[in-house]
């Protein structure tokens, strides 16, 4: 039996906030709340599928916003087009995030550190200006999605209620996955090829086949969380691609803990949550976010779950 | 006359201007401990990468078995039965001992492939691992991060992660590495054991050792084989003598 410890409490709370946070914005009126919520629940989705290739499988993709971008034109073009249905936006979203991984993958893993950093952001970079140039969709602009996916009665988008479940139940499911993935054997060899390729090779296992397809199923992830993104703003644009959002997909994997399981929605809560109230007291709130993160990446080692791991056993 | 399990013809690597694996020759009978000796630089490591495929040779060629392995990858060499430890300790060090062995066998047991099923409750992967561990003598540190190990303890795992693979071939590189004298005993002992049941090739510094195990003896200096015969023989051997006295001068001449 595993013994209680204070990251376990904090995580179980955290979880317990975000199931019962729709009955608090009833009961107290704040509707601004859930569209918060909303939000922070849709990138710590996007945040847990980076942790997967980056704290668990040692991949540090530089270009992950490119699956928002992915999965949330993906929606938009869709509904441009007169095509609704959720049961159509939301698979296409899906196998287009794949299909870019799959070819960026295999290119990108053909390097190693720096060069595999560089080579991601490059990617996306490519991928925020193609967007800039779909003169058709809006271009620099963005496009406007009129009408959110339609999952044909089953479950209506527009309800802000039942928006903010299905995007919570869809984190609790990747988290899910991932829970699963890292602990079967296609995860041990991922993860033994984060901490010694050489040996893992000399064992008999090719690095570049199981790296790639870790890869895609990230991927794939955060595209979904692209397409949830779009039906939450109404709206998509190449802003959401830009190497910026990367990086704070980043910082809230690292913040949190990277390769610990619940590590991004932590740092995803916070970071957000720090944002959203430093930039309502000051203009210049991220002169004081850019210090704090800093702080806690130099001395608070593995993240906030670390420290939390830490402070159970001390 | 029976193929050898391994031979090594013609074996040519270059760094820059300098040969490091000159014309190298050599075969392992199946059965054979096979000593391969030498000077420091003398290319000892630089043969084994290119016997385990971390390193492509210029010419020459390797077969297994009498399959061609010359230009294979090192997972496809080891799909073949071919296993190594590393001269300087290459482990998961964020892994337990039973994990890093777990993994050799699970390399072999089918397709890794296996997205959902708890690996570390595959009871076939546990025992091959646990097997392995006991052989070298460390069952009781299974459940042990490999970063919490004494270095002699490293070295085991070392060797249990090459035999959960169950080879048909162990390359040693220098397992008697930085161990003590009585580590170093223990080590001979398990080799001793272990050679009843695989074929090995073994690099090694530690001459008592490499004399007190080996059937063959191959002597490289310069990147060339200077000799290769029993322990008794190469004992005897004038150009080897001049070697390890130091006077590499007159070998590099030699033939």
């Amino acid at each position: 039996m595993k013994s209680f410890t204070v990251s376990k409490a904090v995580t179980a709370l955290m979880l317990a906030g975000l199931v019962l946070l729709p009955l608090y914005s009833q009961v107290s009126g704040n509707i601004f709340i859930l569209t918060l919520f909303t939000r922070i629940v849709i990138l710590a989705l996007a945040a847990a599928s980076l942790n997967l290739i980056m704290g668990f499988g040692g991949m540090m993709s530089f270009g992950h916003a490119a699956y928002l971008g992915i999965g949330g034109y993906a929606v938009g073009m869709l509904a441009q087009e007169g095509v609704g249905s959720g049961w159509i936006q939301f698979p296409v979203a899906l196998a287009a995030s794949a299909t870019y991984a799959l070819v960026i993958g295999a290119l990108s893993l053909r390097t190693r550190g720096v060069y595999f950093i560089m080579i991601t952001l490059a990617f996306a970079q490519m991928a925020y200006y193609v967007a800039s140039g779909l003169a058709r969709y809006g271009g620099d602009d963005g496009l406007t999605v009129y009408k959110r996916s339609d999952f044909s009665g089953l479950i209506n988008l527009g309800n802000r209620t039942q928006f903010y479940y299905l995007c919570l139940a869809c984190l609790l499911g990747v988290i899910f996955l991932i829970w699963r993935i890292v602990n079967s054997r296609f995860g041990l060899v991922v993860q033994g090829l984060r901490s010694n390729e050489q040996r893992m090779q000399a064992i008999g296992f090719p690095a570049k086949r199981y790296q790639l397809v870790c890869f895609v199923i990230s991927g794939t992830m955060c595209g979904l969380a692209g397409a949830l993104l779009a039906n939450n703003t109404d709206f998509v644009s190449p802003a959401v691609m830009y190497w910026t959002r990367s990086g704070d997909l980043m910082v809230m994997v690292i913040l949190g803990g990277m390769g610990t399981l619940f590590g991004p929605i932590m740092g995803a809560v916070v970071f957000l949550l720090l944002e959203e109230f430093l930039s309502q007291i000051t203009e210049y709130w991220a002169l004081i976010m850019g210090p704090l993160l800093l702080l806690i990446v130099l001395f608070g080692r593995g993240g906030i779950m670390g420290m939390l791991g830490r402070a159970g056993r001390g | 006359m029976a193929e050898p399990l391994l031979r090594v013809e013609k074996l040519v690597r270059r760094f820059g201007g300098i040969i490091a694996t000159d014309n190298v020759s050599l075969d392992v009978a199946a059965g054979e401990l096979h000593a391969i000796i030498g000077p420091n630089g003398a290319g000892k490591t630089t043969l084994i990468s290119q016997l385990t495929g971390h390193l492509a040779p210029h010419a020459g060629s390797v077969s297994l078995a009498g399959r061609d392995i010359t230009y294979l990858p090192a997972y496809r060499r080891c799909a073949l039965g071919l296993a190594r430890s590393f001269q300087i300790t290459s482990l998961l060090l964020d892994f337990t001992a039973a994990d890093n062995v777990a993994l050799a066998a699970q390399a072999h047991a089918g397709t890794s492939f296996r997205f959902f099923a708890d690996a570390r409750k595959e009871k076939g992967l546990r025992d091959a691992a646990h097997a392995a561990l006991d052989r070298v003598g460390l069952a009781h540190r299974a459940d042990v991060l490999v970063s919490k190990l004494s270095h002699g303890e490293r070295r085991q795992i070392e060797l249990a992660v090459a035999l959960a693979s169950k080879p048909k071939l162990l390359l040693l590189d220098e397992p008697m590495a930085g161990l003590g004298v009585t580590e170093s005993q223990g080590m001979v002992k398990l080799l001793q054991e272990l050679r009843k049941e695989v074929s090995i090739v073994l690099v090694e510094h530690d001459m008592p050792a490499v004399f007190a195990l080996a059937d063959r003896i191959s002597v490289l200096v310069y990147g060339r084989v200077i000799a290769s015969g029993d322990p008794a023989a190469i004992r005897a051997n004038e150009d080897v003598k001049r070697a390890y006295l130091g006077d590499q001068h007159v070998v590099t001449h030699h033939g």
